[in-house]
């Protein structure tokens, strides 16, 4: 790359920032940093001037800093992600991932483009990631129900484990429901009649 | 219509997304046929992304925001409409604890019978604070395209503080301007509720005026559509216009007031306390620690015309932007301004029966000053200063 492009990243998530970061490295940006947190900020653009700032879509402080960069005049005025929308496609990928990002009024979009794909890319990648985590977490947290509505019926009619399972397994088959849903529904049922 | 619709949209969580947060969660929006899917947003900025890339069919907007998008203003402009009001006023000034004692100082008869006493007091503070080294009183709203801005500007101004020079404006996100007031980061603020009350209520400041006061019934928060939208679906707009104009005629009755603050103040919505916004929902605003004023139509959600959208406001709006140069005046731009607050939408919802007995609407005054021609009234009725003629 010719000239190298200064870039800031602001995001309060600190994995997310840290995970961009090391994407454009790798892509052979050297100066690139990141804040997370909106006190300082102002400082570091002012010191940094960077050419591109990504900032997570659904920072509370947009509003503040979009002010900010229409009012300065300590800064090179940034605007938003291809203001043109001559790039449709881009902008709307960028959305849907959860990225927005100000460039400096005059920089060419062929320079920014590459940035914001890997942003975007790496956006994604972290909320897939997180989805996972937590579908995870749920089919743990099922599991769990469905060892308690299996404990109740053993209990409550004297089954052995397997019986209790296979139980619950038909009737979720005859409401065609999930198994986890009617394990959920037992356990509620039964925490109400006041012996959970 | 024939099966049901459905439409997204954005809100920021606020007292006065009750309409679109109660047509939601209430039935009023599935008894229309419309299922409404509402998404609660951190910032304007996005609300407008999610709007530009069509994410979002519409949503709660700050009344301005239609307007700069039809002007190309600021990033991401896309074509949109106002086909209905969502609420007027709603809003509180409040100043620190610091200056609200200066005011007092300064005006010791009071400063709270009007907005002119209080806006006196203040420019008596402002002229104090420039003969000190401190730094300029910095007052803090919530975006530059908002009542908020506009209205403060607009009172100070007329209390003979110029608003450029004399003071500093920055823009602060609702949840944390009451902190930043607590913290001496800025030593006031005019927001929507719950966060005047919010402010007080943590002995951060008082309310020294509202927008209620400044411009009464001025229109604060519109519902922001594309305007493809408009054009491509209008029976689905006209069963959401209904759908609205049923869910605000029940958050503007006060037996509903407790139900709707339970609605609103849980964590996925507003995430604040219930009773903070029990004083936005009746007027009867906490102005000071154990001190309450009862302010007229603090907040308005329906009733006498609230939800129609008046191109009037449209364009007195667009000239606030000019006279606090966020726009540059052109009798185009006067039009555009006009056009985007857009009553045929409304008056259509209406005359279909859309909800006609339930607003308690009271007929569509098609007004000939409102067809966009310069020649129309331009100051609208409820400026504060409406007496000393300009």
């Amino acid at each position: 790359m010719a000239a190298d492009l200064s870039i800031l990243i602001f995001d309060e998530n600190q994995v997310r920032a840290a995970i961009i970061e090391a994407g454009l490295r790798e892509a052979g940006h050297a100066t690139v940093a990141t804040v997370t947190e909106i006190r300082g900020l102002v400082r570091q653009i002012e010191v940094l001037q960077p050419d591109v700032i990504v900032v997570d879509l659904e920072n509370p402080n947009r509003d503040q800093l979009e002010h900010f960069f229409q009012v300065s005049r300590s800064v090179r005025k940034p605007v938003a992600m291809f203001v043109d929308r001559s790039d449709s496609e881009a902008i709307r990928a960028a959305v849907e991932a959860g990225v927005s990002a100000y460039v400096v009024d005059g920089l060419k979009k062929e320079r920014v483009k590459p940035i914001l794909d890997m942003a975007v890319s790496r956006f994604n990648a972290v909320s897939r990631l997180s989805r996972e985590l937590a579908d995870a977490r749920s089919e743990l947290a099922e599991r769990k129900v469905i060892e308690r509505a299996k404990g109740i019926l053993m209990k409550a009619k004297g089954l052995d484990e397997e019986e209790a399972y296979k139980l619950l397994r038909r009737s979720a088959m005859n409401e065609s429901r999930r198994i986890g849903d009617v394990a959920a529904s037992l356990v509620s049922a039964y925490s109400l009649l006041g012996d959970g | 219509m024939a099966g049901q619709s459905f439409i997204r949209a954005g809100y920021v969580p606020l007292l006065d997304s009750a309409v679109l947060i109660a047509a939601a969660s209430c039935g009023f929006a599935e008894e229309r046929g419309v299922i409404l899917s509402l998404h609660r947003e951190t910032s304007w900025a996005t609300i407008r992304d999610r709007i530009g890339v069509g994410q979002f069919d519409c949503a709660h907007m700050l009344a301005p925001m239609p307007i700069a998008a039809n002007l190309g203003i600021g990033p991401l402009p896309t074509a949109m409409v106002a086909p209905m009001v969502l609420a007027l006023g709603g809003n509180g000034v409040v100043v620190s604890e610091r200056i609200a004692q200066m005011m007092t100082e300064l005006a010791p008869s009071g400063f709270e019978r009007s907005p002119r006493a209080a806006g006196k007091a203040l420019a008596a503070a402002v002229a104090r604070r420039a003969a000190t080294d401190e730094r300029p009183l910095r007052f803090a709203v919530v975006h530059p395209h908002s009542s908020h801005n506009y209205d403060l500007r607009y009172w100070l101004a007329a209390c003979g503080v110029t608003p450029e020079r004399d003071v500093e404006i920055t823009v602060v996100p609702p949840p944390l301007m009451p902190d930043a007031l607590a913290g001496g980061a800025i030593d006031g603020f005019c927001a929507g509720e719950p966060w005047a009350t919010v402010a007080v209520t943590r002995g951060a400041g008082r309310i020294v005026t509202s927008r209620a006061e400044i411009w009464r019934r001025g229109p604060e928060k519109v519902l922001g559509l594309r305007a493809d939208f408009a054009q491509h679906h209008p029976e689905e707009l006209t069963a959401l216009i209904a759908a609205l104009c049923d869910a605000a005629r029940w958050c503007s009755d006060r037996a509903n007031f407790e139900a709707l603050a339970r609605l609103l103040a849980v964590p996925e919505r507003l995430n604040v306390d219930e009773a903070a916004l029990i004083p936005g929902l009746t007027g009867r605003m906490e102005i000071a620690s154990d001190s309450h004023r009862t302010i007229d139509d603090f907040m308005v959600f329906a009733g006498a015309n609230a939800n129609r959208p008046d191109p009037g406001h449209g364009r007195w709006l667009y000239r606030q932007m000019v006279r606090w140069q966020d726009a540059i005046f052109s009798d185009e731009g006067l039009q555009i301004a006009g056009q985007s607050f857009d009553p045929r939408f409304f008056d259509e919802a209406m005359a279909g029966g859309g909800g006609l007995e339930a607003t308690g609407f009271e007929g569509a005054r098609i007004d000939p000053r409102q067809d966009g021609s310069a020649a129309g009234r331009e100051r609208p009725d409820g400026l504060f200063d409406a007496a000393d003629g300009e």
